[in-house]
């Protein structure tokens, strides 16, 4: 990976996000160590989402800070180092695979980005299609091309909303491999997960929020498996 | 990579995806075309008449094309959660409105110019002599209606009742950029032209203001 982290890949301290009176997380406090594979587990609603779009700096906490090795989100914070798949594909239908990526590429000023380029259509398998529009994609096809355009720079950190939704067991496959090659290379993968799947067995932490707070954290001693809610092995 | 460099990456992207799609360009050209005829037919004017008012419904029309053109601005970047990829990608957000405006200006600017031949015909007013000075008067129009437009289109696209939400607030916020064009372009129409410095003066002020406000606040429109 490229960034070079001192101390914890992220920090999250005393996060409080509320949109009027509801809070979407309450004082979240967690420290995610290089090279781990975090799982969010809990019911829709718990905060898994908002977390995440906090630490990729879409959404402004409330109050409390991100950290990312020596910076803070302040009001002036440029884009976090981070890949972020989202639940949606977050790429263009109008445009081929190709020039989406082309196109955030160049935006994120990833270095030969032609062959950046080339290099991600290849691992996705998609280069021989790469001059199709995206939109005439299946769900899987768009979702690898999600994973390649987070991938652009090279992130230190990988953040995952539900990655697996929608895809089938050959997609899983393929995106479980992905981020087990990408976790086995140093990448900190911090994602959240509905239900048991090749995705899930790669986790080495497991966090259960509750209501917009930690209600387990497999870190602090608890079972990574009870805490998924299923058979999870590091 | 500095703003503008983000700026022109994303202004490529507008203008293949529109010209791929064809969406707003055809909205547009064909609504006001329609209009400028339908004004035409029913207001029957002599040359001297249609110089006095014609100016105004031109304006209108525009206005009208601008709010079809200006709603889909954001909201498209909805539909798959780009908004978000482009924040996570570009150092400056201000680069997200200037490739923006700057397409909606450009695509605004396009509509009016092909309108134009169509508006000399059927109103019976020669623009010839003054075609350089109208393209200014229009250009600085468009310009102050995609600034004001695309801001609010980053306002209204996160908003419930978003369709009706921007003309509203549209309307009010225009209403000196369309006295100003209506007065600039009326004047250019006169039998004796003449370039009215104070109105085009007005307009490069109003653009400059609500460019500068937009840099200033912009990002926190983005922001979810």
């Amino acid at each position: 990976m490229s960034a070079s982290i001192a101390g914890p890949a992220i920090r999250f301290d005393k996060i409080d996000k509320r949109y009027g009176g509801l809070y979407a997380l309450r004082r979240v406090s967690l420290e995610i160590a290089r090279g781990e594979c975090v799982a969010l587990a809990g019911r829709n609603g718990s905060g898994k989402t908002t977390l995440l779009r906090v630490a990729a700096r879409l959404v402004r906490p409330t109050s409390g800070s991100v950290t990312f090795s020596d910076e803070v989100v302040g009001d002036d914070s440029p884009p976090a180092p981070v890949g972020f798949v989202g639940h949606a594909t977050m790429v263009y239908d109008e445009l081929t695979a190709e020039e989406n990526l082309w196109l955030f590429a160049r935006l994120l000023e990833v270095r030969d980005a032609a062959a950046r380029v080339a290099e991600l259509l290849g691992e996705i398998g998609l280069y021989e299609r790469r001059g199709s529009l995206v939109r005439t994609y299946s769900r899987g096809m768009r979702q690898r091309v999600a994973v390649a355009r987070a991938l652009l720079h090279r992130p230190a950190v990988l953040l995952l909303d539900e990655p697996a939704t929608g895809l089938d067991s050959a997609s899983v496959a393929w995106l479980a491999s992905t981020l087990q090659q990408l976790r086995d290379s140093g990448c900190t993968i911090l994602m959240s997960l509905h239900g048991e799947s090749e995705i899930s067995a790669l986790a080495t932490r497991a966090i259960r929020l509750e209501a917009g707070a930690v209600a387990a954290d497999s870190g602090d001693g608890a079972s990574l498996r009870s805490i998924l809610g299923f058979n999870a092995t590091p | 990579m500095s703003l503008l460099s983000n700026a022109t990456v994303l202004f490529g992207k507008e203008l293949r995806t529109e010209f791929r799609s064809r969406e707003l360009l055809t909205t547009t050209v064909v609504f006001v075309l329609m209009v400028v005829v339908l004004f035409s037919f029913t207001f029957d004017p002599s040359s001297l008449e249609s110089r006095r008012f014609a100016p105004g419904l031109l304006w209108l029309a525009f206005l009208f094309a601008a709010s079809l053109m200006l709603q889909p601005c954001f909201l498209r970047e909805q539909t798959n959660d780009t908004l978000s990829a482009l924040r996570l990608s570009v150092s400056d957000p201000f680069a997200i409105f200037l490739a923006k405006l700057a397409a909606n200006t450009l695509f605004l600017l396009i509509t009016e110019l092909l309108m134009l031949p169509v508006f000399s015909i059927l109103f019976n007013v020669p623009i010839g002599s003054v075609l350089a000075s109208l393209v200014l008067v229009f250009f600085l129009g468009s310009l102050g209606v995609s600034v004001t437009g695309t801001a609010l289109s980053a306002i209204s696209a996160q908003a419930r009742m978003r369709e009706l939400l921007l003309p509203i607030l549209l309307l009010p916020l225009l209403t000196p950029v369309l006295i100003a064009s209506t007065e600039a372009t009326a004047a250019l129409l006169d039998p004796a032209p003449a370039f009215r410095k104070d109105w085009i003066g007005f307009l490069a002020v109003f653009d400059i203001v609500f460019l500068t406000a937009l840099w200033l606040f912009g990002e926190y429109l983005l922001e979810e």
